[in-house]
């Protein structure tokens, strides 16, 4: 499996869309057989993955809308991809 | 405990081409006419309001059902995820690119075997090659394929070629699924059940494959409950996370529930799918634990298997309401363990084969299908 880094350009795999939960009002991320309920910040993460936006340039998009420190949100995003990228719902393009 | 449907099973007819042997639909089909498109349209939008994310169409074969396109639009309005749970047969390029503009999410494409004479013998009709050729055209279109093997005794030999089929096909995700015995599997089951030693060798197949393609394909391998000490956990509980609409619009806990005679299915030509799900006798019946008896009553698994499969204890003892008979603790279980003893003479796979398949019952089509 591919390391993500600063540069990968993350997509959603394909299958794999986001949506909302229309009980909860939450964010999730539906998929074949299954379901994913995301945080805010996953939610924001997969919406900016359309596979031609860098890891990096996903990292400046969200460090104004969360006003965070972009190194815990750097781990924050790295971390929230390997994890679906290990579960096959992101893949590196 | 919350109680909240995810996933909705629409079967849309009980009309389909192939006639396995192994098939869990009712080996006595329920009389009444078909849903219409605009029932269908309504249940789907319940559904969506009651909790349900998923939407399976199923069968029969769902491409039997000229509307097919216009539910998949449904699914998709209502904010439903979409799959088509199908034989392939009669999926068209031109049907499949139409699927997809409806918003169709993903295809499950059934197959009964990795070698055309075989796995046409089992379908009972000329299928294998238009699986191929469909299986490879809905992945050009881009849909996450799952290729779904039912695995019983005539085919269960074949493991290592049925991977290497679903591999080359590119499958997203193998379901390598041992019959459930309900329905015409229940009727054929002395002639399907694969004997201990092949549930073993085909087990080991199936992790040394899983590690080989970790991370490129995932490998569901389901052994049978009836070689197994725990049940299974039914449907993940009674009336708790599933529901089936069958053709007729009878709404069931299960999509074998049929089998149990004495229960009373509400439809949804009379009923909301939220009174169902919430008020009616059949989704209450056995809901939660208050309706189990010893030993489930007092075990420690009672929330993590809930007692096994009703459908199950209901063909094995003729009664629903005991503990499945595939658990070591059900008083039940010597009539599971001698019918399991009857299958276990080795035999040469051609000869077990071929016995099988010239004794067993191959699925009919309801006679009064539309």
């Amino acid at each position: 499996m591919e390391c993500i880094t600063d540069q990968s350009r993350p997509a959603l795999a394909r299958g794999a869309r986001l949506s909302n939960d229309k009980q909860t009002g939450e964010p999730m991320l539906l998929f074949p057989e299954g379901v994913v309920h995301l945080s805010t910040t996953a939610h924001a993460i997969l919406q900016q993955c359309d596979g031609q936006a860098t890891v990096s340039s996903i990292l400046s998009a969200l460090t104004g809308e969360f006003d965070a420190d972009p190194a815990v949100l750097r781990e924050d995003i790295l971390e929230c991809l390997s994890h679906l990228q290990g579960r096959k719902l992101v893949v590196i393009t | 405990m919350n109680y909240r449907p995810y996933l909705l099973l629409a079967e849309l007819t009980h009309r389909c081409p192939l006639h396995c042997p192994y098939c869990s639909n009712p080996s006595s089909y329920p009389g009444g006419d078909e849903l219409s498109t605009a029932d269908w349209r309504r249940v789907i939008g319940e559904a969506a309001e009651i909790g349900v994310l998923h939407a399976g169409f199923s069968g029969g074969e769902p491409l039997q059902r000229s509307d097919l396109n216009e539910l998949v639009s449904a699914a998709r309005d209502a904010g439903l995820y979409s799959n088509l749970i199908t034989s392939a047969i009669g999926l068209s390029q031109s049907r499949a690119e139409e699927l997809k503009k409806a918003g169709l999410d993903c295809v499950q494409i059934s197959f009964q075997a990795d070698e055309p004479s075989l796995a046409d013998r089992i379908a009972g009709a000329t299928a294998h090659a238009r699986k191929l050729e469909a299986a490879r055209m809905v992945s050009k279109l881009g849909f996450p394929l799952t290729i779904n093997v039912v695995l019983h005794r005539a085919n269960i030999g074949r493991l290592e070629h049925l991977i290497g089929l679903a591999e080359e096909l590119s499958a997203e995700r193998l379901e390598l699924a041992n019959t459930q015995y309900y329905g015409w599997a229940y009727r054929n089951r002395g002639l399907l059940l694969p004997t201990r030693e092949q549930i073993t060798q085909a087990d080991r197949i199936a992790q040394t494959a899983k590690a080989r393609l970790a991370g490129k394909m995932e490998i569901l391998f389901v052994t049978p409950d009836y070689y197994s000490e725990r049940p299974k956990p039914c449907m993940n509980g009674w009336g708790r996370r599933f529901m089936t609409v069958n053709p007729i619009g009878d709404v069931l806990p299960c999509p074998t529930a049929s089998e149990i005679r004495g229960l009373a299915f509400d439809n949804v030509r009379t009923r909301s799918l939220s009174w169902i799900w919430n008020e009616s006798e059949s989704f209450n019946r056995f809901r939660g634990t208050e309706w189990m008896p010893e030993p489930c009553r007092g075990c420690e698994f009672r929330e993590v298997d809930f007692g096994g499969c009703r459908c199950q204890a209901a063909l094995i003892t003729g009664q629903p309401g005991v503990t499945d008979p595939a658990c070591s603790l059900s008083p039940y279980r010597e009539k599971l363990v001698a019918f399991v003893q009857s299958c276990q003479q080795p035999q040469a796979p051609d000869p077990a084969l071929e016995s099988a398949l010239n004794a067993v019952a191959f699925r009919q089509n309801p006679l009064d299908a539309p």
